[in-house]
């Protein structure tokens, strides 16, 4: 296993679009190891995308679930060739990224997402998604279509009051 | 290389921002943070300005300070760079317009621990039933119930709601 470099911005290597996997094998397999080790190594990062350490294929890792405030979360997820088909709501967040160093600005996500993603057994899944994981595989996802967070940036009077939810 | 913080006010007119940071851009100053708003009828700039050691700001923008009737201020050799505290709270405060809302309001939570990192408030509402609007990011210094708590006493008083900012790191 490796740690990999991490692409920082102005790379212009992060704006490139990724391809689709067409195979896990074990180049990609031993890949996924390294990509996850590149995430552990760094400061708490929640999730890492293959063209950040200038692999430009469709992988992404997720994991809120070691939050210090727990949130809702399918655990450990390795998302190869992921596709968002639904969204819903927005919420604004605040978010940082490895890419980014000494950043972090405010973004709206939608607040519920379907997707679709196969993992690293080649096994299909399709689930839903809400709120601070919503926001992780949007941020991920991104990152394969050659957006980074400052794409996105909303100003910081940009305010979304919580709906409130009235009682019957 | 030296560090400033340059405080800019004026009545508002189109080309402010162009014709000053256009000014120090000729001088070869650099702008770090700069934040820019309208305060009623009148403009108001903050920026943090890197310059030659022997560059005197004042003399630079003295044209404009002129033409343009800006009010300068400057605070010389500021530090270079200090790491962004990143605020885990924010506060939203509204409620009719009356005097000490703010004194109130950010007393009670400075006690509760609140370091405050942005602020903003605005006037809204009629001219005859004017309501006051606060919006705050900042860090809770001694923990978030502490500050959670104050905020419920406050909201015998007030419109107040207190969120947790949980930021991304992606």
């Amino acid at each position: 296993m490796s740690i990999k470099e991490i692409l920082t911005y102005p790379n212009e290597a992060l704006k490139n679009i990724s391809t689709e996997v067409e195979a896990v094998d074990d180049e990609i397999l031993q890949f996924i190891r390294d990509l996850e080790e590149t995430r552990q190594s760094g400061p708490g990062a929640v999730g890492i995308a293959a063209p950040q350490v200038d692999v430009h294929k469709r992988i992404v890792i997720v994991d809120v679930s070691n939050m210090r405030k727990p949130v809702d979360n399918h655990g450990h997820m390795i998302m190869i060739n992921p596709e968002i088909i639904h969204w819903e709501g927005m919420a604004k967040g605040r978010e940082g990224c490895l890419s980014v160093p000494d950043f972090t600005g405010n973004v709206i996500r939608a607040e519920k997402i379907k997707l679709r993603y196969m993992d690293e057994h080649s096994q299909q899944h399709e689930i839903e998604s809400t709120g601070f994981e919503a926001r992780a595989i949007q941020h991920e996802l991104d990152h394969l279509d050659g957006l980074l967070f400052l794409d996105r940036l909303v100003s910081r009077r940009t305010d979304l009051f919580e709906r409130k939810v009235y009682k019957k | 290389m030296k560090w400033s913080v340059l405080t800019l006010v004026a009545a508002d007119e189109q080309g402010i921002v162009a014709a000053v940071s256009q000014k120090l851009y000729e001088n070869n100053c650099q702008l770090a943070e700069a934040s820019m708003m309208r305060l009623g009828a009148n403009f108001a700039i903050m920026l943090r300005v890197s310059h030659p050691d022997d560059c005197n700001l004042k003399e630079i923008l003295a044209p404009l300070t002129e033409k343009m009737h800006l009010h300068i201020h400057i605070d010389n050799d500021v530090a270079e760079k200090s790491s962004a505290p990143e605020p885990d709270v924010n506060i939203t405060v509204y409620g009719a317009d009356r005097a000490g809302i703010v004194a109130k309001t950010t007393g009670a939570l400075a006690e509760a621990g609140l370091n405050i990192i942005d602020l903003e408030t605005a006037v809204a509402g009629s001219d005859a039933e004017p309501i006051y609007i606060m919006s705050l990011e900042g860090n809770a210094t001694q923990g978030i119930e502490k500050l959670q708590k104050a905020v419920d006493e406050l909201a015998a008083d007030f419109d107040i709601r207190l969120s947790e900012i949980e930021t991304l790191r992606a």
